[in-house]
């Protein structure tokens, strides 16, 4: 603080004294910032309101309509492009659905144990695995895709679900290793404490203390693993080769390059439909994406 | 206090009182992360590494060749091109990205009615943003007939096809970026609520202007956040691949105009399963990124002011 003193208090007012200004009425002010602000967001947010009508809309129309007025609801976009791959697009929705279920339970469990030795247990060189785990926040995966790949490949796991679930049961997103470090550290010890006089071993306290009070924690884990993995286009198109394991990134992908120019609406319909799930993970969990990225601060 | 502040103080620390220690118990509770570590992490880094000075296709066993990928590098236009793409990418769209978010967090600061509403609109395109569903919409809109040339045809401006020009196909890709800015925007918001609003008082009553207010107060005690942000959002530059490859249907044209780095190692290890070369190419990627990650840490002890 007394640094602070020094550099930031001593405003410039050796100048000439301000001439007095005219000063709007507040509501005039407030209202042409919350007027500029209202259309800035519509203008952030148009081209995808846009993209949601013009997939209710015939496909010649696409291009001659910027407006957002529908003429007439055509909803034949969303079934031609449910079934234009070689299987129906729900069948890539389930492939989603099961990568992004291994991935949030892996982050879970491996996680939170990672979370709770670097919180809460003094070992051997602390600081050192610590430094190596915030290092490895910043780590590309382009750097590791190469042998990874070769691993996993003399594995066999080339178009399983493994390779992108199997690095999660391994604590390797160490961004949640860290939000939950602060959690628990923001956690009383005199609970421990207690829960170790009663007689409780780390297991214990871990599982019957601490979990039960880091909820908030793992629901921003979830719903971060859930949509980071929802949309994770590199890793699923490197590991997932066969259309049978494509997963919706992949399959839209492989659509857009199949139909080029011709069926704007169905493609606009299909991605309607793989953003919703993000959209509905957005609505129920906003709350934890905020804290989470304002407390630890990563997208 | 964010992960980078933890990075920059842990050298400094000096420990507390020694506590009883508890080896085994940790190491099982880091026995997946251990694990993780040596095989999915630090293992493939140091196997990327001797992967680097091999010719390897996947099929034959690699073969020891020595400097030669690091020569070809010397050598490989394409990856020249990529340096280039991705150089202009990370910088042009970084600092539009974070002023904007700087901008629109101060706007939206203390007390303005709405403000979860705001942060919200804002926030979304930064989850949507990374999809190949955005992708797919970006290639419309900047196609020769799309969103952004009909609506310049209403005000009767002829319009182009941006996305197949080379001139503009790279920016429609930094404006995708700069769309995004709705993260770092929150962080901005939760720093700027840590700043005392006596401080703010204190400088209306000596008469500052907001302007001075801003440069005084604002972003001295913003610092450390904007430092993260810049850090976090140039590493995360460097890595970006979907939408280039999408938008450009995975050729990083027209013309190598949008072929990012990441692209071109994806072409090189993915398609052409040139594995030795690929190593090399990871590797000079992770040194291009700890190298300005280095030069923002160093550069930070100069502009970067802590509180305690």
């Amino acid at each position: 603080m007394t640094d602070l003193k020094e550099r930031a208090v001593p405003i410039d007012t050796t100048g000439d004294p301000a001439p007095p200004r005219f000063v709007l009425p507040g509501w005039i002010t407030s209202t042409v910032k919350h007027a500029a602000l209202i259309l800035f967001a519509l203008v952030m947010l148009y081209p995808v309101i846009w993209m949601v009508v013009s997939s209710l809309r015939p496909n010649n129309e696409i291009f001659r309509s910027p407006g957002l007025v529908l003429d007439s609801l055509q909803v034949s976009n969303y079934s031609t492009g449910w079934n234009a791959l070689a299987e129906p697009f729900g069948h890539y929705m389930l492939n989603s659905a099961l990568v992004v279920l291994g991935c949030i339970v892996g982050n879970l469990v491996s996680c939170s144990m990672a979370a709770y030795a670097f919180a809460r247990l003094e070992f051997s060189g602390k600081k050192w695995w610590f430094a190596i785990m915030l290092m490895t926040i910043m780590l590309p995966i382009h750097v590791l895709i190469v042998p990874q790949y070769i691993i996993f490949s003399n594995l066999g796991w080339v178009n399983t679900f493994l390779p992108l679930i199997v690095p999660k049961l391994l604590a390797t997103d160490a961004f949640f290793v860290f939000l939950m470090v602060q959690f628990i550290r923001g956690l009383p010890r005199e609970l421990d404490e207690a829960a170790r006089i009663d007689g409780a071993g780390h297991p214990r306290i871990f599982l019957q203390v601490i979990l039960p009070l880091m909820l908030p924690a793992l629901a921003t884990t979830t719903i971060f693993t859930f949509i980071w993995t929802w949309n994770d286009f590199f890793s699923q198109l490197i590991y997932l080769t066969d259309p049978q394991m494509y997963t919706v990134p992949v399959a839209l992908r492989s659509f857009v390059d199949a139909t080029v120019a011709t069926s704007w609406g169905s493609m606009f319909a299909m991605s309607v439909v793989s953003l919703l799930p993000i959209f509905l993970a957005f609505l129920v969990g906003q709350r934890y994406l905020i804290k989470g990225i304002a407390t630890t601060g990563i997208k | 206090m964010s992960a980078l502040g933890e990075l920059q103080r842990l050298g400094t620390s000096k420990g507390g009182p020694p506590r009883k220690r508890d080896n085994k118990a940790a190491f099982l509770f880091l026995l997946p992360w251990f694990a993780g570590l040596l095989l999915i992490t630090a293992g493939p880094i140091v196997a990327s590494l001797a992967l680097s000075f091999t010719d390897y296709n996947l099929i034959q066993p690699p073969e020891f060749n020595g400097l030669d990928n690091i020569n070809r590098m010397f050598s490989d236009e394409r990856l020249h091109r990529s340096l280039g793409v991705t150089f202009i990418y990370v910088f042009v769209s970084v600092p539009l990205q974070l002023i904007a978010a700087l901008g629109l967090a101060i706007l939206l600061d203390r007390g303005l009615r709405g403000l979860a509403f705001y942060r919200s609109a804002f926030y979304l395109p930064s989850l949507l943003g990374s999809s190949v569903a955005i992708a797919v919409l970006w290639r419309q809109i900047f196609g020769a007939e799309g969103l952004l040339n009909q609506i310049l045809g209403i005000f009767g401006i002829a319009g182009k096809g941006w996305i197949s020009d080379p001139d503009t196909a790279l920016s429609t890709l930094i404006v995708l970026n700069v769309w995004t800015f709705g993260a770092p925007m929150v962080i901005f918001l939760a720093g700027l609520r840590q700043i005392p609003v006596m401080y703010y008082e204190a400088a209306s009553v000596d008469g500052a202007s907001r302007w001075t207010q801003f440069r005084k107060i604002t972003v001295p005690l913003l610092s450390p956040i904007i430092f993260f942000n810049l850090v976090l959002q140039i590493i995360h530059a460097f890595q970006s691949f979907t939408q280039a490859f999408v938008v450009s249907g995975g050729t990083g044209g027209p013309s190598d105009s949008t072929l990012f780095y990441t692209l071109y190692l994806y072409e090189r290890g993915f398609s052409r399963f040139d594995m030795g070369y690929a190593s090399a190419l990871a590797w000079l990627l992770l040194i291009i990124i700890a190298g300005f990650t280095a030069i923002n840490f160093w550069a930070a002890k100069r502009w970067v002011f802590y509180d305690d």
